[in-house]
């Protein structure tokens, strides 16, 4: 019993020593100097940074969250670590409500602040009220193509359009070898199997863009409005990885997803036809289709409406712009200084290029000459 | 001097108390895994087991086991001395300092106030908060399966999320009850002591696995593996409603459900294996000397004896199967709206835990927020209607033996 | 005659036929039941450990938050979600242990036996059987919607007190039953009054199985994910304050984390977070065992 006794009381003992060297390692600290990717922007102080101390805290859209931390390291990496900014993706509507509530320094959305009243709020009048009077900008910073992957055994090449995917995400288009479908792809071998249709099950801004881009220029075959909720047919996945998953491991089956998880897991995706022909995605096919946007803001406000149908040769329609929502003056002045530079940082043309390779769309030269200008009037 | 005598007093239900201790649900540690709790004092009069012919198994001379109120003359005695006068000179009685008694004594059945007015609290805020969304439901909250709560027309109903809830939770039951019976009865009639520690422990490690790892496991591991099996389910016996194709299998309630009866099983076997271990011994010697084999004993001690405790074990067990949030969330796959009424444990859906949690991020307006506690508040009745039963049953076998 | 030639004279016959079958069957049965509860615990324990143990015998591991790492990069550590999940357990503890211990004392102390204490232990026992969503719900209708607070870290001890306190106020009843009422009226026939009595002999008395039970309170919190979803928000970056919006803790840093294609390099980090989630809570359970072995060999 003596031996058994000391046993379990070393044992115990052992643990709670563990715990307490756990509990001594207080001293730890952020990982600095993390090592930069290969393609991280280069280059010193040289690109004009300022570069002010502080922090900054910002809350929104989970459709940049990649980017937006990607550019929030390079930033610090290039700045030395001297500001503190932390950006949480609770979600486009949270991160809107956060900001006019005066809880962070800007917001990250997937659609500009609404100007219309919605749930008793007008977004876009309490985003004044928190900017002391002025009116807060939304500056499109992100561009976020939406791809439409699928798995198909044979099938290299893929013609949609909006008004087939609308047909095929609400159910009307049951199998692959449907008329409509090879319409659009006579060349290709469809078999004659049922499609097995994927979406989010949590709600998210991705899912609303993409129903907005089937209403808008499905032809009227979507029905519904866009919604964060899906309201169409299929098995919902948790989050983009699990659709993205659900993709990679079922045969004949579809869906919609940011670009970058389509690329991280190899799927096939389909080319769009948005009246001009099939157009591949690719950064610059989206890029066309930002500079055929209207801006539907005033001044340096850039909100845009965008052309999902009838697009230009070699435009790519199926898209999400994700904003920064700043405060145009009324933030406090040590904040200003961050919010500036950083976002004068990443409207860069190294910085929206290097986006590329995480899965977004450089925003193209006229829109962002457009968004520096903005950038540069904040006050 | 009141205080002393009536604790002197209640000190008679001594036998009592101690014997009502075994047959409680320990949601804590079971500290006597071993059937007899720690004989804290060599007094066998205060030995846990609740038969009295267990006295006469300890090896001291045997005192009468206290029951009623024939309590110690000597205790009785004393109190009736009171420290007023001291019982032998010389010695200093403290006085009895009745502030602090009573500030300890306010604070004690204070903080019992306070845990019973929270949970009341707990009821009433949140249906007062669900109320106005539940006014405002165009649809027939238990019978209707939409779920419409952005926007001013809401509609939204039960009907979906309780039929997932209820059939991947009494599944996990149905899968793990057995096989958590037959741990416990393992652990206690096979088992030498010595093994049954360690094996119980392995067992308990189970409980200490948060969710989430469970949930990333059974998406990630167990899901592709089950699928052969599911498969081989669907085409043969497909035909049954209940087996019918629906939904990928990776993502099906069968596969929450498995994951789910994972979950419970260290609860239903701990609580199990506590009560097979109290079992008397003089019945299972009473089997053993009529010839029975250990299956016979089992069969005729064991079981009866502890029946009601298996079954508010597993009552137990469905409590903590239906709350489960994290773990569903990851593995079930979500129907598409509007989709058809499947009764197939190979559909997906939405738990009611799997349904808040999954929408937590957009509780934008008071109404949509009202809707998600509306359907928190049922599946906080039904758990509390289970653990109820579970009680009572728990409370009853223990009258009857 | 003695006792041994009786038995020698008697010829045991073993059990027939189907009850023999019965018996074998049963044992077959009783044995393939433990393995197959076993067989999920290795497994599980496997998938994680295999997964995720790499990055856990680095240093930068434990000293390191993921301030500044993108699923893309390699580096960083878990500290902030480590400290959090600790910071967050720790906050409860402080509030769920007095009350749980004070209404256990009053139950068994002062009210054991009576309708009162009946009622309470029901409502203690609907306590216990809140689902963690549930709880989360509550404090988030109370504290960020009614109140007006953000969310915050407090906000999701708050909703783990809830969760805490039926496994330390069970577990302390529990032990204060065993206490033996001779302690308690050798204490009284000296004149100590009731209140020292709990304090100073019943307590003490308890005190193992009240740690065990409240150690293994935390091991439940700790890996609690709901209320962590609803309450706060996942920080990246080391951040100590309870009041903010953000903290980091492990069961969020593995959700956050599971968002990612398997080869990039924030995958292994998710399943290291979840290897360091079962270390931490395995580890005090065992610390909860030892508890209560040796305070069960202190009483002998």
């Amino acid at each position: 019993m003596t031996t058994n006794r000391l046993a379990t009381r070393t044992l115990s003992f052992a643990a709670l020593a563990a715990l307490a060297t756990f509990g001594l390692a207080a001293c730890g600290s952020d990982p600095t100097g993390s090592a930069q990717p290969a393609s991280g922007p280069e280059g010193g102080n040289g690109s004009g940074l300022g570069c002010p101390d502080g922090q900054l805290s910002a809350e929104g859209s989970s459709a940049q969250a990649n980017a937006i931390t990607e550019v929030i390291a390079n930033y610090n990496g290039q700045c030395g670590d001297k500001a503190t900014i932390e950006y949480n993706p609770t979600g486009s509507g949270a991160g809107i409500k956060s900001f006019y509530n005066g809880l962070v320094d800007f917001a990250g959305s997937d659609s500009a602040l609404k100007t219309e009243e919605k749930d008793g709020v007008v977004e876009a009048d309490k985003a004044k009220e928190r900017c002391e009077g002025n009116p807060a900008w939304n500056l499109p910073m992100v561009v976020g193509p939406i791809a439409f992957a699928y798995n198909l055994d044979g099938v290299d090449k893929l013609v949609l359009n909006a008004e087939v995917l609308s047909g095929i995400f609400n159910g009307s288009i049951k199998t692959w070898n449907d008329d409509k479908i090879a319409k659009l792809n006579p060349d290709a071998k469809l078999p004659s199997e049922k499609i097995t249709v994927f979406f989010r099950s949590d709600e998210s801004g991705t899912t609303e863009n993409t129903t907005k881009f089937l209403s808008k220029a499905g032809n009227g075959v979507w029905k519904d409005e866009p919604a964060k909720a899906w309201t169409g047919t299929g098995e919902g996945k948790n989050k983009s990885s699990g659709v993205a998953e659900a993709v990679t491991n079922t045969k004949n089956s579809i869906s919609y997803m940011e670009w970058s998880y389509a690329n991280d897991n190899n799927l096939k995706m389909a080319q769009l036809d948005s009246g001009s022909g099939p157009v591949e995605l690719t950064g610059e096919a989206v890029g066309k289709a930002v500079d055929e946007a209207t801006v539907k803001g005033s001044g340096n406000d850039l909100a845009l409406d965008l052309k999902y149908a009838e697009n230009a040769e070699g435009a790519y329609p199926a898209l999400l712009v994700t904003y920064e929502i700043v405060c145009s003056k009324g933030l406090a002045a040590d904040k200003t200084a961050i919010v500036k530079d950083f976002l004068t940082f990443f409207s860069s043309e190294e910085t929206q290029g290097s986006l590329e390779e995480l899965g977004y769309a450089p925003l193209p030269e006229a829109m962002l000459t457009k968004v520096k200008t903005a950038v540069g009037a904040i006050q | 001097m009141s205080d002393t005598e009536a604790k002197v007093g209640s000190s008679g239900e001594v036998g009592d108390g101690l014997a009502r201790s075994t047959g409680d649900q320990p949601a804590g540690p079971a500290p006597s895994a071993d059937g007899h709790g720690p004989s804290l004092v060599d007094d066998p009069t205060l030995s846990p087991v609740t038969d009295d012919v267990a006295v006469s198994h300890h090896t001291h001379t045997p005192v009468p086991v206290v029951k009623g109120h024939t309590a110690h003359p000597d205790a009785t005695t004393t109190a009736e001395r009171s420290p007023a006068r001291p019982a032998v000179s010389g010695i200093k009685l403290a006085k009895i300092r009745h502030t602090q008694d009573r500030i300890f004594r306010g604070l004690a059945g204070g903080s019992g106030l306070a845990i019973v007015l929270l949970v009341v609290f707990v009821g009433i805020f949140l249906l007062a908060l669900a109320l106005p969304s539940l006014l405002a439901n165009q649809d027939n909250f238990l019978t209707s399966r939409n779920w419409t709560v952005a926007g001013n027309e809401l509609r939204f109903g039960i009907a979906g999320l309780l039929w997932t809830t209820v059939l991947s939770s009494v599944l996990a039951l149905v899968m793990s009850v057995p096989v958590a019976v037959g741990v416990a009865l393992c652990l206690t009639q096979y088992l030498h002591r010595r093994a049954s520690g360690p094996v119980s422990f392995v067992v308990d490690l189970l409980a200490a696995v948060p969710s989430i790892i469970f949930g990333l496991w059974g998406l990630t591991v167990l899901g592709p593996f089950l699928s052969p099996a599911a498969e081989w389910l669907i085409d043969n016996v497909g035909w049954i409603p209940l087996f019918s194709r629906s939904v990928d299998p990776k993502g099906s309630v069968f596969v929450a459900a498995v994951v789910l009866a994972i979950m419970i099983l260290p609860i239903v076997t701990a609580i199990s294996r506590d009560v097979f271990a109290q079992t008397p011994r003089d019945h299972i010697e009473a089997a053993l000397a009529l010839g029975a084999t250990r299956w016979e004993v089992i069969r005729t001690a064991v079981l009866p004896y502890g029946r009601s405790g298996v079954i508010s074990a597993s009552m137990l067990g469905l409590g903590r199967a239906l709350g489960e949030t994290i773990a569903v969330m990851i593995i079930l796959t979500q129907p598409a709206p509007n989709s058809p009424f499947t009764p197939s444990i190979f559909a997906g859906g939405e738990t009611f835990a799997s349904k808040i949690a999954n929408n937590a991020a957009e509780f934008d307006s008071p109404s949509k927020t009202g809707a998600f506690i509306a359907s928190g508040l049922v599946l906080f009745v039904v758990t509390f209607v289970v653990n109820a039963v579970a009680r009572i049953i728990a409370e009853r076998g223990h009258a009857t033996s | 005659m003695s006792a041994s030639s009786t038995t020698q004279a008697v010829a045991f016959q073993r059990p027939s036929g189907p009850r023999a079958v019965k018996n074998v069957l049963a044992s077959v049965y009783v044995i393939a039941a433990t393995v197959l509860a076993i067989v999920p615990l290795a497994w599980v324990l496997w998938s994680v450990i295999s997964k995720g143990f790499r990055l856990l015998l680095t240093s930068s591991w434990w000293l390191q938050s993921q301030r500044g790492i993108t699923p893309r990069r390699e580096g960083g550590g878990a500290y902030h979600a480590i400290v959090g999940t600790l910071e967050m357990a720790l906050i409860c503890a402080v509030i769920a242990v007095p009350l749980g211990v004070l209404c256990a004392i009053f139950l068994i102390e002062y009210a054991r036996g009576t309708k009162l204490a009946r009622a309470v232990s029901f409502t203690v026992d609907i306590l216990s059987g809140i689902p963690s969503i549930v709880a989360a719900l509550f404090i988030y209708a109370l504290f960020i919607t009614i109140f007006g607070f953000g969310r915050s870290a407090v906000a999701v001890s708050l909703a783990l007190v809830l969760l805490m306190l039926p496994v330390v106020l069970r577990s302390t009843e529990e032990m204060l039953k065993l206490v033996p009422d001779s302690l308690r009226e050798a204490s009284y026939a000296l004149g100590v009054a009731k209140s020292k009595t709990i304090i100073k002999v019943v307590i003490p008395t308890a005190i193992g199985g009240i740690m065990t039970g409240v150690v293994l309170g935390l091991a439940r919190v700790m890996g609690e994910t709901a209320p962590l979803l609803i309450l706060v928000s996942y920080a990246v970056g080391i951040n100590f304050s309870p009041t903010a919006d953000t903290m980091g803790a492990l069961p969020t840093m593995i959700n956050a984390g599971r968002d990612q294609a398997p080869q990039l390099p924030g995958y292994e980090r998710v399943w290291a977070a979840a290897c360091t989630l079962i270390l931490l809570v395995m580890m005090l359970n065992l610390i909860a065992r030892g508890l209560a072995r040796a305070s069960r060999l202190k009483e002998k």
